[in-house]
């Protein structure tokens, strides 16, 4: 089942092209890295796709109206922007917004949901916690159980392992490629190509603005893409548990 | 502590302090005589001052409080910060200005409400000036921008009509209406003020949602279904209708928008749609509590209402700046 179908997806900053006919359609049961370098563009495909930037070309999800596609879509920003100490628990409640109608108190369903999404980013016991006097990396999981919360078959996740301790990020990770399992979708930007490389059930390859690549991690993660959109060199190996990748260093 | 206890205890603070702003005065009545003549109108003058001056003074306090309050917190709550005020979008310093205009030209002496009415013009303008001018699409910043740059035209343009004014009694009316008061303001006043406080009420207090969702930031709420130009529109309407007309029949009002959320924050767990309505009864009990205080300190001086308001917000404010400063590491 599709769940984002993107065509001709262009997004403009003035006359510049920072996306540039993006093409591309996700299935349930995938997680899909989207990787490249800074201002590749990977950012403004996801804010695109999801209607908050002004674009042209179609995103199956800028069709749908706001309330059915929070429903459908996730999204969780690069920004970890919480304005007022709010209380863990009641953060990620805030997950379950689209799921409510107004003046709604919340059910048994959605203190499951937010329960199991606290477990699942390891913060049972967190919960009457002010969320801004957490740390970096805990705000950041804080978040990301908010985005579970919403309990929708696409997730769209910008750079939510950046700043987690190394057991976080494959927890997260981990989190992720069950919710595909499950047959969501999951759409996640990342700078750590070994995560990637480990995890993800495709790789997306952007360099400036197009998509240079796309498809499994072993086809994506080849030498030449490296050097041409990288500029890195890299060993990469097959292991016992699937690739392996370890940046080596900057080609000049 | 439970929200629904603090709201019981906001709504049990407000109604005795709406008590004591009906017993006070210096009409000297005692309380049984004051509120029987109030309910069963024994009593010629008792209950003239009880039924035409103070319960419209008193009803005015809660209705000004509360509009200050809520729009106060709705306003911090979509700009994320906790100094924003109700002064910010340029409203109350334009309704300021259409009625130091009625002053200045004599409209104000022409009917009983032209005051409140060329208030009223200045806030209706106001606000249409900035949804022009804050567009349909643009964020918070292009909205604290337009009320800046408004406040600041409205603020200019009242020094211009108070330095040509010709008239030095216009001129000293015209400063003390400026400081705020409820003093000798009618039923008339009310009718005048509370259709639109309650339009601003209506609009605001359902924000609460989006308002919650914005704690994430702007794209986070967009992407949870959260319509930002429609809620800022509604934001902007509210406010201008909740301040305009606190303005217009009570002159200018300071730190009641700013201090009431900023005191309440903490006892509803920093969530910006319980806020709405605390800030709503917290703002009517500060507003009744100053007013009464005006009445009890210097009662023969007539002492403003937005003066005592800042005497009393301005040291609170103080202390919350040493409480947060003491939470610092």
């Amino acid at each position: 089942m599709t769940l984002l179908r993107l065509d001709g997806l262009t997004v403009k900053r003035g006359d510049c092209p920072v996306v540039d006919g993006a093409n591309l359609t996700l299935a349930a049961g995938e997680l899909v890295g989207l990787i490249g370098p800074n201002g590749a563009g990977k950012t403004s495909l996801m804010r695109g796709a999801l209607g908050l930037l002004p674009h042209t070309g179609h995103s199956s999800l800028t069709v749908m109206d706001p309330g059915p596609r929070a429903r459908h879509a996730a999204w969780l920003p690069q920004a970890r922007e919480i304005a007022w100490p709010i209380a863990v628990e009641t953060l990620v409640m805030l997950g379950r917004i689209p799921h409510l109608t107004a003046g709604q108190r919340p059910t048994a369903a959605d203190r499951a949901a937010v329960a199991a999404a606290l477990a699942t980013m390891d913060l049972t016991g967190f919960e009457p916690r002010a969320a801004t006097e957490l740390s970096g990396g805990e705000q950041g999981r804080v978040l990301i159980a908010r985005a579970l919360a919403q309990d929708t078959p696409l997730i769209l996740a910008d750079e939510p392992t950046a700043g987690l301790d190394p057991g976080h990020q494959i927890a997260t990770m981990t989190a992720f490629a069950r919710l595909a399992a499950q047959g969501k979708a999951v759409l996640v930007s990342l700078h750590d190509l070994g995560l990637a490389a480990r995890h993800c059930t495709r790789l997306i390859l952007m360099h400036r603005g197009r998509i240079h690549a796309d498809g499994r991690p072993s086809e994506v993660l080849t030498r030449d893409n490296l050097a041409q959109v990288f500029g890195i060199s890299a060993h990469i190996a097959q292991g016992p548990d699937g690739l392996i990748f370890q940046p080596l260093e900057v080609l000049t | 502590m439970k929200t629904a206890h603090l709201f019981a205890m906001l709504a049990l603070g407000t109604m005795a302090l709406f008590l004591v702003s009906l017993l006070t005065g210096p009409a000297g009545f005692g309380m049984g005589e004051s509120l029987s003549a109030l309910i069963t109108g024994q009593g010629e003058a008792v209950t003239l001052v009880m039924r035409e001056i103070r319960l419209p003074r008193a009803i005015l306090a809660v209705m000004v409080g509360a509009s200050l309050g809520v729009s106060g917190a709705a306003l911090q709550g979509y700009l994320r910060n906790p100094l924003a005020e109700p002064g910010l979008i340029g409203v109350s310093g334009s309704a300021a200005l259409g009625a130091v205009i009625a002053m200045q030209t004599g409209l104000a002496g022409a009917f009983a409400l032209a005051l409140p009415l060329s208030a009223l013009s200045g806030a209706v303008v106001a606000v249409l000036l900035i949804v022009m001018l804050a567009g349909p699409r643009g964020g918070s910043v292009t909205l604290i921008l337009a009320g800046i740059a408004i406040s600041a035209l409205a603020g200019a343009l009242m020094s211009l009509v108070l330095n040509l004014s010709p008239n030095p009694f216009a001129t000293a009316e015209t400063v003390f209406w400026l400081m705020g008061s409820l003093a000798d303001r009618s039923f008339a006043h009310l009718w005048l003020a509370a259709p639109f406080m309650l339009l601003g009420w209506a609009l605001l207090l359902p924000l609460g949602r989006g308002l919650d969702a914005l704690s994430l930031g702007e794209d986070a709420a967009a992407a949870m279904g959260v319509t930002l130009s429609a809620l800022r529109l509604r934001l902007v309407l509210g406010v201008a209708a909740c301040v305009g007309a606190a303005t217009a029949v009570a002159g200018a009002i300071g730190f009641v928008g700013l201090v009431v959320p900023h005191l309440l924050r903490p006892l509803v767990g920093a969530r910006p749609s319980v806020l709405l309505g605390a800030s709503a009864l917290g703002g009517a009990a500060m507003v009744l509590m100053a007013d009464s205080a005006v009445r009890l300190v210097l009662p023969e001086r007539d002492l403003k209402l937005g003066v005592v308001m800042a005497i009393i917000g301005a040291p609170l404010f103080l202390h919350l700046i040493a409480k947060t400063r003491r939470a610092e590491p």
